[in-house]
């Protein structure tokens, strides 16, 4: 596999797994809040 | 033939690139998820949660709905890492990701465990323990008892094996209420007795596949005209099931009319099939079990979300 190639397939992955992560950073403040009864 | 189609499935992976220093993307790890029938996962359960009594945060909802997606996602990714040998034989499942080369078997069940691990534990944390302890009951009953012990062992696999994905509503319906209850083992009693024959008639025209694999399906044990009397046998048992909603009142009448109008289509269509005992009649029953179990929970559903609109 070239180069270039496999440096923007890693790339993709690794947006996919920072996307997911986030989300579910996203998904544990917000489940807290509703826990806490702030929303 | 048959050769040629799992060439063919690999020649499309080689393509991309040699296979030794091939980099498996995010597509790959999410096929290893079986997306379709996480699908079909993701509707039974948003149903059983509809269906349920009482009141649910709109958000723990969606987090307990990702959970069941996710854990049943770590389930088909754990089945895949450990039939990838039997995948191998077949041309249906050839081209996986593991049989074709593209992600190899220690990170697909390094990532199933991840997964698994994951779903369970956010469900206990953040919905309740009996929909968790039910989710982990789920991914282990595919995983142990279906895949590991059942499948390669006996005809009844999918018999039993069937309950695996006949969870989905209970842990659902364990999410909002936070118990199991007699209606939401209705549930789960309509995807357990639909399974056999839905599986046995598409193990009819995929009957040569299973046959090279050597997995004992019941074609292949017992044979094609016994596994057509058993469909016929165990849709009749069956359909008095998904009436059951409706006599026992937590559906209403249309659920009533669609289970029986559904019901009875599926049994002279299994009718049909133990008499005529051709492949397009197999094919039909088949397409049409998809059709029926979708059909009986969306007018489930729909019947609970429009009473309460009204």
């Amino acid at each position: 596999m070239p180069l270039h190639e496999e440096h923007k397939k890693r790339a993709g992955r690794n947006y996919a797994l920072a996307g997911i992560l986030l989300a579910m950073v996203l998904l544990f403040f917000v489940v807290t809040l509703v826990k806490l009864n702030v929303i | 033939m048959q050769m040629q189609t799992v060439a063919s499935s690999l020649d499309q992976t080689v393509q991309k690139g040699n296979l030794d220093d091939y980099l498996p993307g995010a597509g790959d790890f999410f096929e290893l998820l079986k997306p379709r029938v996480m699908s079909l996962v993701i509707f039974t359960a948003i149903i059983g949660m509809v269906m349920a009594p009482g009141q649910i945060h709109p958000v723990i909802a969606f987090t307990a709905i990702l959970c069941i997606a996710v854990g049943a996602g770590a389930a088909g990714c754990l089945n895949m890492w450990y039939e990838s040998d039997l995948d191998a034989r077949m041309v249906r499942t050839a081209g996986r990701p593991i049989p074709s080369g593209r992600i190899d078997r220690q990170t697909a069940l390094h990532f199933g465990v991840a997964l698994a691990t994951a779903s369970v534990l956010v469900m206990g944390l953040m919905v309740n323990y009996v929909s968790a302890a039910l989710l982990l009951m789920t991914i282990l009953f595919y995983v142990v008892v279906y895949t590991v012990w059942l499948k390669r062992r006996t005809s009844l696999n999918i018999v039993i094996g069937g309950a695996a994905g006949a969870f989905p509503p209970m842990v659902a319906w364990a999410a909002v209420t936070g118990g199991v209850s007699l209606e939401s083992i209705v549930l789960f009693g309509i995807i357990f007795m639909w399974t056999p024959p839905h599986f046995w008639s598409l193990s009819l025209f995929a009957c040569k596949d299973y046959k090279a694999a050597g997995i004992p399906m019941l074609p292949v044990v017992s044979g094609e005209a016994e596994t057509r009397k058993q469909i016929l046998i165990y849709t009749l048992f069956m359909v008095p099931v998904t009436v059951l909603p409706w006599a026992l009142g937590f559906a209403g009448a249309v659920y009533g009319m669609t289970a029986g109008i559904g019901g009875v289509i599926f049994i002279s269509l299994s009718l049909s099939l133990f008499i005529n005992k051709n492949i397009i009649t197999a094919k039909r029953t088949f397409f049409y079990s998809i059709f029926y179990l979708f059909a009986l929970f969306a007018v489930m559903g729909g019947e609970v979300v429009i009473g309460r609109m009204i």
